[in-house]
């Protein structure tokens, strides 16, 4: 028989090992999974893992496109790692994310064609807001009406999304479009451009913020009484009420830096890599992100390396179906088994398992 | 000399980097009250638990009527005639007390037939139970009520009794003492877990002392003092807390005709609260918990916001503060509840000096913790008040009960409090550390600070209280000068025994009416 047994104090090593270990068991598991298939497994690891860095004919097309995938992922986890560690789920940061882009868009076009270098960090400003007003409404909810922050930012995503349906085809409709649906290229307008600001890497304004996020939540964590606060009210809800905590003026923070990062996160995308509005401009980061900031165990370096990681799967990924043809479903099936053995594997820093017979205690 | 009914030889049982028990061997006669002393962790617990089949033990043997006792699970121990009665109930408030006793039989009769049997043994050992009535409105003396009924069913010729005291209120101690003289003078023996010594001396016939694991003596308890007892338990005499009279000063905190709804279902309104705390004084605020103890604590600390008026702190209106306002001023306060209130279980001890120290402690400038000073503050609470632990670094849940407990009271005390409330100072904290900790609040008071000590433990009340009431109901009484006040006069104050007919007292002790 096996069973668990609490440690006195969480191992360091393991914490530090899980995300290791579960990488490589999802590489074994994944593996299996795409033999059944009919792949080879050791060459479609290396198509996900290793070409899309090195691979001599596409690695000059896929590594920027590392950065650019990951920029979004981190900066929009480490906004969702503050919620967490407190114990507040947003798991609305798509729908932020959604209305972030709208506003800045809005606020950019709004201005056209002007090209005034004053728009783009106006445009940063309103996606900032943007982000933040969608995300008060599940924190303000549940400060006043005590509902459910987990169901209420969901679904906000789903009401995000018609607005930009409506927002693509209506409002924010390119006037010279002929008619399709999708707003003016904000990409190819100077003044309204999230330029690449190294050519050849990806590097643009939303990885720097990405980076920047990173140090200041680290610095937060490590250093903070606001980083103190959070920790402890997301371990031990009662002793940071003692502890002067309040948990209301919490929980609008925590969502509503989580929003904030989400809404320039979005900004950041429409206006370069996606380049503007669509009725499908969205794709997922929002989510992902959920699982970019568990696999980092919610600790900012980690988000850092977690979002890389994660990135790398996606362009891997595509790779793969490219070259081999893998069906879509089969590279999302091997994503989620990276969370599955991650969250798994997290049980064993805070327990110890032993193997023997039971005895009653 | 009659033929021992259980005899025990030699057990051992270890576990992972602990003796628990260590070659323990004693016996006991039909009809005995052997008590079983010892400190927490003494090894009285694995004890028990071996005798009742909770627990394997690793070499060793026993003998029931004469023949080898292994019961292997709590079951075989029951069919055996050994029962036994928990520190903590496992009831269903919502179920009635029939129906809970009926869950934990094997073959419940109809409940008529239950309800029944359940009266006539309520009745012939004095344990007065309607079984009809929901377990989520009886009292905890009630609760326990219903657990040894629930024994007694099945005529056990054991009856292990863990703690049972600890939630009475001394009339309904005398109530208890009343059934198990009673039991015993039929023969069934009793195995009496307890570490109140005074309620050793007045009911058990003989008493077997374990220290870390190993039977360190036994004795008759009505022929030794209680201060005997006491040091063969710890090993070393123990200094009674002692201080020098102090003339009262000014008025530091005054509670003023305070009522607050309960927070949840389970929870106790406050009703019109007043109390005056003066400097140099220490007021004990006692009665049995869930009684409104939390919800005081948590209107003085501040986590509970009070209406304008009501609570009062060096003359200022303090309703609004939060806790760490408070603190600011010099009102400090430590909750009953180590883990997870007055500390984060997951967090470092340096962590949990931060919790409360960052104003007074100046760990937080400019919304920065210094990690330093909070290392050091850390340092000095675990030097000070004798906290064994490898380290600051420690995770608070890796500590024991009793060193956690020296830890939360010296982070208060260390901040040099104008006003320290704490709820349960020595719950569950072994006798020599409990020593330290009464001490410790001594000085506070002999310093000039106020301290109220809200707390289960009446001995402790009487020993260092200077004025003593009583928390029932959400209700205080007013206090009274704790020198000579008498535990008849105390459990009075109480509310007496709980939901007990004033007949029924009348009958156990004629004439006690109050």
């Amino acid at each position: 028989m096996i069973r668990l047994e609490k440690r006195p104090t969480p191992s360091r090593a393991w914490a530090l090992s899980t995300p290791i270990i579960a990488v490589i068991l999802t590489m074994i598991a994944g593996g299996a999974m795409f033999a059944t298939l009919g792949q080879d497994p050791f060459e479609t690891i290396r198509i996900i893992f290793w070409d899309p860095l090195f691979h001599e004919r596409f690695a000059s097309f896929s590594r920027p496109q590392l950065l650019v995938k990951a920029g979004p992922l981190i900066l929009i986890a480490i906004g969702l790692s503050l919620g967490f560690r407190a114990g507040i789920w947003n798991i609305g940061a798509e729908g932020q994310y959604i209305v972030g882009a709208i506003a800045g868009a809005a606020f950019g076009l709004a201005f056209y064609p002007s090209e005034s270098p004053l728009i783009f960090p106006g445009m940063v400003i309103a996606g900032l807001i943007g982000g933040t007003l969608w995300a008060m409404i599940p924190a303000l909810l549940k400060v006043f009406a005590n509902t459910n922050e987990i169901l209420v930012s969901l679904l906000l995503v789903y009401v995000a999304e018609a607005m930009l349906a409506s927002a693509a085809t209506g409002w924010l409709r390119n006037p010279e479009g002929q008619g399709f649906p999708g707003s003016r290229n904000l990409a190819r307008h100077a003044g309204t451009d999230n330029p690449e600001l190294f050519a050849g890497t990806g590097m643009h304004w939303g990885v720097l913020a990405a980076f920047v996020a990173v140090i200041a939540a680290y610095v937060l964590f490590q250093r903070h009484v606001l980083g103190y606060q959070i920790k402890l009210a997301g371990q031990a809800p009662r002793a940071a009420r003692f502890s002067g905590v309040n948990p209301g003026r919490l929980i609008i923070l925590c969502l509503g830096v989580s929003g904030a990062l989400a809404g320039a996160a979005g900004l950041f995308e429409v206006s370069g890599p996606a380049g503007q509005i669509t009725i499908d401009f969205n794709s997922g980061y929002g989510f992902t992100a959920i699982i970019v900031a568990f696999l980092g165990r919610l600790n900012p370096i980690g988000i850092l390396f977690a979002g890389l990681l994660m990135a790398l799967t996606y362009i891997g990924g595509e790779l793969a179906q490219l070259l081999l043809q893998v069906p879509a479903p089969a590279i999302q099936a091997f994503q989620g088994m990276l969370l599955f053995f991650l969250l798994a594997l997290d049980v064993l820093s805070n327990y110890r398992v032993r193997i023997g017979r039971e005895r009653a205690a | 000399m009659t033929a021992p009914l259980l005899d025990i030889r030699g057990l051992t049982k270890a576990y992972p980097g602990v003796i628990a028990n260590d070659d323990v061997s004693f016996a006991l006669r039909p009809g005995e009250v052997h008590a079983l002393l010892g400190e927490n962790g003494a090894g009285k617990s694995t004890l028990v638990k071996m005798i009742y089949g909770l627990v394997k033990p690793d070499s060793g043997a026993m003998v029931l009527n004469n023949a080898p006792y292994t019961p292997a699970e709590p079951r075989a121990a029951r069919q055996s005639g050994v029962a036994m009665v928990f520190q903590h109930f496992s009831l269903f408030e919502a179920l009635s007390v029939a129906e809970n006793i009926a869950l934990g039989m094997e073959h419940p009769p109809k409940p008529r037939d239950l309800s029944a049997r359940i009266r006539e043994v309520s009745h012939a050992y004095g344990l007065p139970l309607d079984p009809e009535s929901l377990v989520g409105d009886l009292s905890a003396g009630e609760r326990q009520r219903v657990e040894i009924i629930r024994c007694l069913l099945q005529d056990p010729q054991l009856l292990i009794m863990d703690e049972p005291t600890s939630v009475l209120t001394p009339q309904e101690v005398e109530i208890l003492f009343h059934t198990l003289r009673k039991l015993s003078a039929e023969g069934t023996a009793i195995l009496y877990i307890s570490h109140k010594l005074e309620e050793i001396r007045a009911l058990c016939d003989a008493a077997t002392i374990l220290r870390l694991g190993k039977v360190v003596g036994e004795c008759t308890p009505a022929d030794v003092s209680a201060a005997e007892m006491a040091e063969m338990m710890v090993g070393k005499s123990l200094a009674v807390p002692a201080r020098d009279a102090t003339e009262p000063g000014d008025t530091l905190l005054a509670v003023e005709n305070l009522s607050l709804p309960a927070v949840s279902a389970f929870g106790t309104s406050l009703k019109e609260i007043t109390l005056q705390l003066r400097a140099g004084e220490v007021l004990g605020i006692g009665g049995v918990a869930g009684n409104g103890q939390d919800e005081l604590l948590a209107v003085l600390s501040g986590e509970r916001r009070t209406p304008p008026g009501t609570v009062r702190f060096q003359g200022r209106d303090v309703g609004p503060e939060g806790p760490n306002a408070r603190r600011a001023g010099g009102l400090l306060s430590a909750p009953e509840e180590r883990l997870g209130h007055a500390a984060a279980p997951d967090m470092s001890l340096t962590e949990n000096a931060v919790l409360t120290g960052q104003s007074r402690k100046g760990l937080a400038k400019g919304g920065f913790i210094g990690w330093s000073r909070a290392r050091s503050f850390a340092d000095d609470i675990i030097a000070q008040f004798d906290v064994r632990t490898p380290g600051n670094a420690t995770a608070a849940r890796a500590l024991s009960g009793g060193n956690l407990q020296k830890f939360v009271i010296g982070r208060e005390i260390l901040q040099d409090p104008v006003v320290l409330v704490v709820n349960q100072p020595t719950w569950g904290v072994d006798a020599s550390a409990a020593a330290d900790i009464r001490q410790a609040l001594l000085n506070l008071a002999q310093n000039g600070a106020g301290v109220i000590v809200i707390s289960q433990d009446l001995d402790e009340l009487l020993e260092i209280s200077d004025r003593f009431c009583a928390l029932n109901e959400g209700r205080l009484s007013e206090p009274r000068p704790a020198r000579g006040l008498s535990m008849e006069e105390i459990g009075l104050m109480l509310g007496g025994a709980h939901g007990m007919a004033e007949a029924h007292l009348e009958e156990l002790h004629p004439g006690a009416s109050a």
